[in-house]
């Protein structure tokens, strides 16, 4: 760098020119990967997967993510038949399944919903809009006949209400041959029936509807159990059994009310504590 | 040679499925193996016939499937608009629910219809016609795969008939956006990945030496879908003669899974992909660079890190742990900067061409499109805040907030883009009528700004009213009351719904007449250059 005038040249670390060895900002080495596909590709899947391993992995391993409760078992094949159509039927897109712990919901609709209380429900019901009401602990909350009445014509029992009429599943008679698959398909994925529930999946099936049944003692064997021996109390009795519907006919309506009216009963929220609940056991 | 395996094979799939029809357990299960043999012995016969024949040499772009995707697109933008402004009557007048289309027309059969057309359908549509277009042009190369293109086209619309006809038979996983069950879900990833593979393999044959900015967006979109379909639907079925399937999972773990999946169909179907189209139609529409080379490296990075862990806030105060939602939160409000980032990028796209806002109508369309991306992508993180999201969750707020996204940003960049691709891949000189333009920019302008008015609303109402206590510590509302408050409100919503399907309507007419109203300019032969 010569110049004509007498004055010493600038240092190049003034002019920024010449020796000053160029730096290379990381966004210029980004060309690295705007030139080649196949590692933008990769990059691009490695930066996205990131996120879902750290929410949803630990899940499944850390202990007080469910909380230790008694009470919660599977369905029972009606039970499980009637959350069947409640899922068919799109129930989830207006009405939730998911007590939040602010005042006006445990006011409104009980206690919070816990984790345990849907750890059998594949796939979950929490829902995300209420253009309905809350159903997570509906169950006994009406009779039968309201459930029915208000499942045939809601606006004859609620005049206010925007919900759809399901009087067609009084006429869907309902058959449990495929009780046993759908049982057994769910023991696959965890769910704990145990191969006389799936044997006798059938024989439950219509025992629920009928508490004077030969079958119903077997049913309340099978899916009440104690889950702690060592002391005197006896586990509550949650199965609900009777003719849901007042029909002879065993139909989808009777499936679907058996489902409503044990949503939120398996706990027991009078000796519950979450303290209790929170400690591994 | 080739052709007689492709023979074989639709043979034995259309046998297998008489089969499956005349064993299946359900009905949904039973129609969709008849549409699956019906299909497959079409094109049986088809083979059969073009056996042999030869087939003439393909140069150029590939346009043929971009114009069959932009007909579709425009097909089921209309179905699903229509079934959408149906289902909000629905909602203000119950009587909607026909006696006679009972257990098939009701509301909770119809909602996933409606989100499923207009998210898969039209945004679906509209996402691979806009990708196979722009991925030709800024790579200058024809599209790789050859009639693989036609597969994926004519894959997916068999996916959606499969999906739509299954959700109102009842055959639905009731997981939000990803209701198909396992057959459709399994379909669609085979789809998907020759999808993948006709999108790479063009972006590896290009003649320029970087990919284009869109197609970083495209690509990612892509992967990243391909990801969060397969993760959220691992479901094993019942039966293989039925449609039915058991979730993988339960409960807890589920739910974070379902919402990582719903978080991010928004955050990469409706999102990345999206912003790929923005990335090309705006600076092609307002001839003029995009506004910044960092900005676009910084935001996507940023964006797509960050998106995927925004969706726990959709399980505030749930049942989920503590931790898990506070990081959604965390991330859904970091998310609000590189959201913005493309917000800017795209519009100061636009310096020196503020005029043609003006103009043209076209901009306009687009200009507006992300400023509806803007609004909702600040509206989104300060709703996943807790306090907000426990008066905002379950209300109609929310919905509202995905129309204004839905409907403002994407819906509004994919008409321009329509409005943009048509005149070109017809060789026809100009639309037919710039002022139908105008007048289906106003509609649609108004419908959204009366959806979101009227959901923010009710939204707030109900939220404010379920909460409500008087002196002595009482509830003051019955949920009933809530409902009856909201009616005004829904009406005001269906009008808008009425309006943005009319200028949907008139964008149709209008793209009609461009094709059939006027002849065709004989342009030079698209040949790859550019």
């Amino acid at each position: 760098m010569s110049t004509d005038n007498k004055k010493p040249p600038m240092p190049a670390s003034a002019t920024g020119v010449d020796e000053r060895p160029k730096k290379r900002s990381i966004l210029d080495r980004h060309k690295i990967l705007e030139t080649n596909a196949t590692l933008l590709l990769i990059f691009s899947f490695l930066v996205v997967t990131v996120g879902g391993i750290v929410q949803i992995a630990p899940l499944f391993y850390l202990e007080n993510t469910i909380e230790e409760v008694e009470g919660v078992r599977p369905y029972t094949p009606l039970e499980l038949a009637g959350r069947e159509i409640y899922v068919r039927e799109g129930c989830y897109v207006c009405h939730s399944q998911m007590i939040r712990p602010m005042r006006d919901e445990v006011e409104r609709y009980g206690h919070y919903s816990l984790a345990a209380e849907s750890m059998y429900d594949h796939p979950f019901q929490w829902g995300s809009k209420r253009t309905g009401p809350d159903l997570a602990r509906v169950g006994g909350r009406y009779s039968d006949a309201w459930h029915v009445d208000h499942l045939i014509d809601p606006q004859a029992v609620v005049p206010e209400s925007v919900m759809p009429p399901y009087a067609y599943l009084m006429d869907k008679e309902i058959t449990p041959e495929y009780m046993g698959d759908l049982l057994s398909t769910h023991a696959m994925v965890g769910v704990p029936y145990t191969e006389d529930m799936i044997a006798n999946a059938e024989a439950d099936f219509y025992a629920q509807l009928d508490p004077f049944s030969d079958g119903y003692d077997g049913l309340v064997a099978r899916y009440i159990v104690d889950e702690n021996p060592d002391d005197d109390r006896e586990p509550r009795n949650t199965i609900v059994a009777r003719n849901f519907d007042g029909q002879d006919a065993v139909t989808e309506m009777d499936a679907l009310v058996a489902y409503l009216q044990m949503l939120g009963t398996l706990v027991d929220f009078s000796t519950f504590t979450p303290e209790e609940a929170a400690m591994p056991r | 040679m080739w052709d007689w395996i492709k023979i074989a094979v639709l043979g034995l799939v259309a046998l297998l499925a008489a089969l499956t029809a005349n064993f299946a357990r359900d009905l949904a299960y039973q129609v969709h193996a008849l549409i699956v043999m019906a299909v497959a012995a079409g094109l049986f016969i088809y083979t059969v016939r073009t056996a042999g024949e030869e087939k003439p040499a393909a140069t150029g772009y590939m346009d043929g499937v971009v114009r069959a995707g932009v007909i579709a697109t425009a097909f089921w933008g209309i179905a699903g608009f229509l079934v959408g402004t149906f289902i909000a009557f629905q909602l203000a007048f119950p009587q909607l629910n026909f006696d006679f289309l009972q257990g098939y027309g009701n509301f909770g059969r119809l909602r996933p219809l409606h989100t499923s057309a207009v998210i898969f359908a039209f945004g679906g549509n509209a996402l691979i016609a806009s990708s196979l277009y722009v991925v030709q042009r800024t790579s200058a190369a024809r599209l790789w795969g050859g009639n693989a293109a036609w597969f994926v086209f004519w894959g997916y619309q068999l996916f959606i008939v499969l999906a739509a006809t299954g959700y109102l038979m009842g055959a639905t996983q009731s997981r939000e956006y990803a209701e198909p069950e396992w057959y459709v879900d399994l379909w669609l990833t085979i789809v998907w990945v020759v999808y993948l593979g006709i999108f790479l393999g063009t972006i590896v044959k290009r003649k320029e030496p970087h990919i284009y900015v869109a197609n970083w967006f495209y690509l990612s979109f892509i992967v990243t879908v391909a990801m969060l379909h397969v993760v959220n639907n691992m479901a094993i079925p019942v039966s293989f003669m039925g449609a039915r399937s058991v979730s993988a999972m339960a409960g807890v773990q589920d739910a974070m899974t379902q919402w990582w999946y719903g978080h991010n169909a928004v955050g990469f179907f409706l999102t990345a992909g999206f912003l790929g189209m923005m990335y090309y139609f705006v600076p092609k529409q307002a001839e003029r660079p995009v506004f910044s080379y960092k900005l676009s490296i910084i935001h996507f990075w940023a964006l797509i890190f960050i998106y995927i862990w925004a969706g726990p806030h959709h399980l505030h105060y749930t049942a989920l742990p503590d931790w898990a939602s506070t990081l959604g939160m965390v991330f859904s409000i970091i998310l609000w900067m590189p959201s913005w980032g493309g917000m800017i990028n795209g519009l100061m796209t636009l310096s020196g061409a503020w005029d043609k806002i003006r103009t043209d109508p076209i901009i306009r369309m687009m200009v507006i499109s992300i400023g509806f991306y803007g609004m909702s992508t600040f509206e989104g993180p300060m709703m996943s805040i807790r306090a907000v999201n426990s008066l905002s969750h379950y209300t109609d707020w929310t919905i509202g907030h995905v129309h204004s996204g839905a409907l403002g940003w994407n819906g509004m960049i994919t008409f321009g883009a329509l409005y943009f691709l048509t005149p070109r891949l017809w060789n026809r000189a100009r639309l037919y009528s710039l002022s139908l333009v105008n007048w289906h920019f106003w509609l649609a302008t108004i419908g959204i700004v009366l959806y979101a008015a009227s959901m923010w609303v009710t939204g707030i109402m109900e939220g404010l009213m379920w909460r409500e206590v008087d002196a002595q510590g009482f509830l003051v509302n019955s949920f009933a009351d809530t409902v009856s408050a909201k009616f005004p409100m829904y009406v005001v919503r269906g009008l808008g719904g009425v309006l943005y399907l009319t200028g949907a309507i008139i964008m149709c007419y209008n793209l009609w007449m461009t094709v059939r109203g006027q002849k065709e300019v004989s342009a030079a032969a698209a040949t790859p250059a550019e």
